[in-house]
């Protein structure tokens, strides 16, 4: 099929720079960012907000999982420029007041990690799953955390903790 | 990744006037991204198309219309699906992870790519990502690969679950672009490789996939997506089959039949569906139904075991629907 434009996009001769308003767990940041900056390397090397964890850096093990305008979001296949101007929550941003936020508290209360290195990742799914009403039983739960892998193997204390949360935040009556 | 420029069109006339050879539209990213990470696609400008108003879930002309940018999730559970298509819903829920389905839209879903192992690595050949270079899953790793529609230029195998449910449906996908506007069935918007197996749809240069048209389908109403794969989450179908009947005195009056994880494209079963109008709704009546399943099947050194799958598991769709 012919293309009825006249030119191909030029050849670029270096990176490319990009204005980004990131908005990061109620704070605005300005920053110029490489076109190619993934969400996960932004927070952790320009934002210093390094709880968001970089496993596999292709969208297979969860553990960069943030959440943007309440969605979950793999951060490391997220262009940092796409999400300008929308909310972002990172694990940082869980926490109130010096306070853990439910499912935080689970997870060291039902022994939810060994090593720690997927927690934060698990907590963003655990939170939005809560939230979405997908809490109501173990299959469900464990379905909706299966983009979290844990190499440790803490699954079924990661299952209790999500179950634990969702009462708790349940009798709070509140999905924060 | 390769240096690339930038730009959020905010109409699709924006859009398609901004679109030069080279450009690539980024919509959920959960394909475009990781496969630019990898250099299998290079795009030297990439225009994010999440602010065009391609959105919506709404009632029309009896079916359903779903915008391209609405996410897999969304879709999956609204009330216009779940009830209507829940075979759909199935395929959604049973797509990905729910961080994948949480930002990959309808559109993009129906454009992904294979996963093909020798597709996503540029160090290797494939006639899908530089013509002519050769294909080495018909001697190497092709466990999950197609069984059906192949070529021996390509065996890939077509990815979504979603597309296996729209095409049971007879759903169209609308297309925008230079031209205009204009409406292709699902079943023939996707190509088998022949010797082509870069060209994979039928998607002008610049086009855009602007949404979804469900018809009404009232046996969709009695409906199931079947998924069998090697882990019970997360993970492409080793075979799937999307089925709905309509049923009236134990007897089949109409089925629709199409099968994943089997196709170089989404494949409908016409010679099953056949088989089973007029049957009763009783295991002896599937189990001769599929026997033609697979017919015309070219199973491959690692997947020998696709055909008899691919019957049971349709087999096993039937009598969840039976139950």
């Amino acid at each position: 099929m012919e293309d009825t434009h006249d030119a191909a996009v030029a050849t670029l001769a270096g990176p490319v720079t990009v204005e980004v308003e990131l908005r990061v767990n109620g704070q605005v940041r300005r920053l110029q960012l490489d076109s190619r900056a993934t969400l996960l390397d932004t927070l952790r090397e320009r934002l210093g907000l390094t709880g968001t964890k970089k496993g596999c850096d292709r969208g297979q093990c969860g553990a960069c999982t943030v959440h943007v305008d309440g969605r979950l979001a793999l951060s490391c296949l997220t262009l940092a420029a796409r999400v300008s101007g929308q909310t972002v929550t990172t694990i940082e941003g869980l926490a109130e007041d010096g306070q853990l936020h439910p499912v935080q508290q689970a997870l060291l209360d039902q022994d939810g990690l060994q090593c720690g290195f997927c927690t934060p990742g698990q907590a963003m799914a655990a939170t939005r799953l809560i939230a979405a009403g997908h809490a109501g039983s173990d299959e469900k739960i464990r379905d909706h955390m299966s983009g979290n892998l844990c190499r440790c193997g803490a699954y079924p204390n990661i299952v209790a903790a999500v179950k634990a949360a969702a009462a708790e935040l349940d009798a709070e009556g509140q999905t924060r | 990744m390769k240096p690339f420029t930038l730009t959020a069109p905010l109409d699709v006339p924006e859009a398609l006037d901004q679109f030069r050879a080279g450009s690539a539209y980024l919509a959920g990213g959960t394909t475009l991204v990781d496969l630019m990470k990898l250099e299998v696609l290079t795009p030297g400008n990439v225009l994010d198309i999440s602010l065009l108003p391609l959105r919506g879930i709404r009632p029309r002309d009896g079916g359903v219309y779903i915008g391209a940018l609405e996410r897999m999730s969304d879709v999956a559970e609204h009330e216009l699906i779940t009830a209507a298509y829940p075979v759909l819903s199935q395929a959604l829920a049973a797509s990905a992870s729910p961080q994948l389905r949480d930002m990959a839209t309808i559109g993009g879903n129906l454009l992904q790519r294979t996963r093909c192992g020798y597709f996503r690595d540029p160090a290797v050949a494939c006639n899908k990502r530089v013509p002519g270079s050769g294909c080495p899953a018909i001697e190497g790793a092709n466990r999950m690969h197609a069984i059906l529609g192949t070529s021996d230029a390509c065996v890939a195998t077509h990815p979504s679950d979603l597309a296996v449910a729209l095409v049971a449906l007879d759903a169209s996908v609308e297309l925008t672009g230079d031209g205009g506007h204009r409406r292709v069935p699902l079943a023939g918007f996707y190509r088998v490789p022949g010797t082509e197996p870069h060209l994979e749809t039928e998607l002008r240069p610049g086009e855009l996939v602007a949404g979804v048209a469900l018809p009404a389908v009232p046996a969709a109403r009695r409906s199931v997506y079947i998924k069998v794969r090697d882990r019970q989450s997360y993970e492409f179908a080793l075979t799937s089959a999307a089925v709905a009947v309509a049923v009236s005195d134990g007897i089949i009056t109409e089925a629709r039949v199409a099968a994943g994880g089997v196709g170089t494209r989404p494949w409908r079963l016409p010679a099953v569906e056949q088989a089973l109008a007029g049957a009763p709704m009783r295991q002896e009546a599937f189990e001769a139904a599929v026997a033609h399943a697979a017919d015309g099947a070219r199973p491959l050194s690692q997947n020998a075991f696709k055909p008899a799958l691919l019957r049971r598991t349709i087999i096993r769709a039937l009598m969840t629907l039976a139950a």
